[in-house]
């Protein structure tokens, strides 16, 4: 007997009492009433608790913010998807001449190429204010798992119209078969004496710009 | 499909593994608590969990609506599993993932091994997982000539020093930051020697160490946290992005998972994604968390394997009692709450799951008969505390209590002389079964007070009973029983009538 054949046997045998499958009760929170300048307030504090930058910009502004983050920062990696005007300021500083480079389905981006850069800017799914979380479903302003995960500073851009209070409001905008990461704050571990330290194989900074509007 | 068995009933087949204790409970736990350094790096760790566990949890107006669905979700999964198994593996399968089978500990190794092989490697980056530490697979890789390399900052502390894993979350609990910079100074290749024990400095050290490894390995070997049997889809809860690294750099991913771990579908998780960070690290979120179905083109491994593991599981689900500590999402909030672990460690518990949740998992997964695994149901003062932080609702005691039972009747179907405790106790169920019997051996009191001496003490009592006397003493026996004293106080210048009365049985005395 193959061991499939033979495991869900021993499975099924060791179910010969037929328990009951029960009924699931769902009342915990399943939705709430929090209000955009809330949420905006609830998932800033939850990201500065963990160590990330945050800062809100208005959709105009959000160019100039680039521009600034990524001021003294050498080449930075982004994906096809993003909107490319976004960093009209950021490529300005050096005269014109782009520390850009672009992961695109028919140029994929080498993890050497990743390893090299300095940053990496992506945008995100969905983000939960409560426990300070943004979703990454690989859309194509997010790009692959991959890019934002080898350099060692993650910019990421949070529209607040994307943003829910708690994780179940979040889980049903999101499609289960698409690739996903979820990210809380930068990588961290407590694994010494349970004393955080943030940055061990993940991006060493996160920065996120909630974009209102 | 029926719902119904309709089969020949086998027999429950056991785990292998690293599931057994090396010795008895007792016997590994006294030499442990001797361990003045273990006890105080866990006192402070687990001290510290709990508190922060506490207020994360506190938090969230739901807690108990949360525990109660995850609870009821995970009692419906083991009602339905085999036809959760089928549909998950049609859906990761449809996906471009492979499934395999593993009957036990061997058969899953055998598998991984080969797979490692088919794609020509000899070593392996891997991701903490419970899994392959239950079934030894490091130590089977390492024979085959394969190199596993431990990710995980403590995994990493832990194999770099040839020991073992203490906690289930973080392995290397039983050790500080003194102890860790002297593990990575002496075992860690071109490390800084002027590394200090500041956490922030080693965990670079470990991070400088392994970048290299993951840029450049071709096959990764993880556990999984879930898996979504109405998508395909696996999880990965972790926090320093090793995971990550992982599970989305080499070409070719092989996971294992016990079968217990899948959720019927999407909206689960929901439920389980609140209750284990907050239950394991004291987190409202863990930092990062990884879910792959199948195989996604031009994203991540292209070659995607899950091993699916028995090993006990289906021994475990056939004890209609004990088959909830099958709930276990592996947060370690009972360990961090028990005050056995707290003083001995997970060392003392042998097996690859210390802790309450150990001391009845590990037994459910090797039979409670399995040479030297009997002694973990004992390894608990049923305080309850495993049960209230439970964010699964598993009745850790009552199981407990039921393991013991089980190993009370295993040991007396085995033929024996009967033991002191054995007579003793049929002694006193004759005593204690009519009045007049007990009549009988208050007669024998004042025995006791020759066996006491002059100083009205009795300072050493044989057998069994020895170990209540060496640290106390018991006082002499009255010179006569509260019978003896009745009847002497009323008997009768009233004549007989009185006096022919002796109470019968309780039920008698009204």
């Amino acid at each position: 007997m193959s061991a499939r054949d033979e495991i869900l046997g021993r499975i099924r045998s060791a179910l010969r009492d037929t328990p009951s499958v029960p009924e699931v009760p769902r009342d915990y929170r399943r939705s709430s009433e929090l209000g955009e300048e809330e949420l905006i307030e609830l998932l800033t504090d939850r990201l500065l608790d963990y160590k990330a930058n945050v800062v809100v910009e208005q959709a105009s502004a959000v160019p100039r913010r680039l521009a600034a983050l990524l001021e003294g920062t050498g080449r930075y990696a982004v994906p096809h998807g993003l909107d490319q005007s976004l960093f009209a300021e950021a490529d300005g500083f050096d005269g014109g001449s782009s520390r850009r480079v672009t992961d695109a389905p028919g140029h994929r981006l080498s993890v050497e190429e990743l390893d090299a850069v300095d940053a990496v800017v992506t945008g995100s799914a969905v983000a939960v204010a409560e426990t300070g979380t943004i979703i990454l479903d690989a859309g194509p302003d997010q790009g692959r798992r991959v890019i934002s995960l080898v350099p060692d500073r993650h910019i990421c851009i949070v529209r607040a119209g994307d943003i829910t209070a708690i994780l179940p409001e979040a889980l049903r905008r999101l499609d289960a078969a698409r690739p996903q990461t979820w990210i809380s704050g930068p990588s961290a571990t407590s694994d010494i004496e349970l004393e955080r330290v943030e940055g061990v194989h993940g991006p060493r900074t996160l920065d996120v710009v909630i974009v209102r509007g | 499909m029926s719902g119904t068995f309709l089969g020949m009933p086998s027999l429950p087949v056991f785990g292998t593994g690293n599931l057994h204790e090396h010795e008895p409970f007792p016997k590994a736990a006294h030499r442990e608590l001797g361990n003045t350094q273990l006890r105080a790096n866990l006192g402070h760790a687990t001290g510290t969990i709990r508190d922060k566990r506490l207020a994360v949890v506190s938090e969230l107006p739901d807690w108990e609506g949360l525990r109660e669905a995850g609870r009821a979700i995970k009692e419906s999964v083991m009602a339905r599993l085999p036809d959760l198994l089928e549909k998950f593996e049609a859906n990761f399968t449809a996906r471009g993932g492979k499934i395999h089978w593993a009957r036990d500990a061997g058969e899953a190794n055998a598998i991984v091994a080969s797979l490692i092989r088919e794609q020509g490697a000899d070593e392996v980056v891997k991701v903490k997982s419970m899994a392959t530490q239950e079934i030894g697979l490091n130590e089977y890789l390492e024979d085959q000539g394969i190199a596993a390399f431990e990710t995980d900052l403590a995994e990493l502390i832990v194999q770099l020093d040839h020991d073992k894993p203490s906690h289930i979350l973080v392995p290397a609990i039983h050790k500080n930051r003194t102890q860790v910079r002297d593990i990575f100074l002496r075992e860690m290749e071109g490390v800084d020697p002027d590394l200090t024990n500041e956490p922030a400095r080693l965990a670079a050290a470990a991070r400088a160490h392994l970048r290299r490894k993951f840029l450049s390995a071709k096959v990764a070997v993880s556990g999984a946290n879930f898996a979504l049997a109405d998508s395909g889809t696996l999880a990965v809860v972790e926090s320093e992005g090793n995971g990550r690294m992982c599970l989305t750099l080499p070409e070719t991913l092989i996971t294992v998972m016990g079968v217990e771990k899948l959720l019927p579908s999407w909206e689960d998780l929901e439920v389980f994604m609140q209750l284990l960070p907050r239950s394991s690290t004291g987190e409202r979120m863990n930092p990062y968390t990884s879910l792959w179905t199948g195989v996604t083109p031009d994203d991540g491994p292209q070659n995607v394997h899950l091993v699916l593991l028995d090993n006990g599981r289906s021994a475990a689900l056939a004890d209609e009692m004990g088959r909830s500590a099958l709930h276990c999402i592996r947060c370690s909030a009972c360990m961090n709450v028990c005050p056995v672990y707290e003083r001995t460690g997970g060392h003392a518990y042998g097996s690859t799951y210390p802790g309450p949740i150990g001391a009845i998992l590990s037994p459910l997964l090797t039979g409670i008969t399995a040479e030297e695994n009997n002694s973990l149901p004992y390894a608990s003062s049923l305080c309850g505390a495993c049960y209230d932080a439970c964010p699964v609702k598993i009745n850790i005691p009552d199981i407990l209590v039921h393991l013991r039972g089980e190993d009370v009747d295993s040991k007396r179907g085995k033929k024996k002389l009967p033991s002191q405790m054995d007579l003793g106790m049929k002694a006193a169920s004759w005593a204690l079964s009519s009045g007049r019997n007990l009549g009988l051996v208050e007669k024998a009191l004042p025995l006791g007070r020759l066996a006491a001496g002059p100083d009205r003490k009795i300072t050493k009592l044989p057998g069994i009973a020895a170990g209540w006397t060496q640290s106390r003493d018991i006082p002499a026996p009255p010179g006569q029983s509260f019978r003896q004293w009745w009847d002497k106080e009323h008997r009768a210048p009233a004549g007989p009538a009185e006096s022919t009365a002796p109470v019968e049985g309780p039920e008698g005395e009204s």
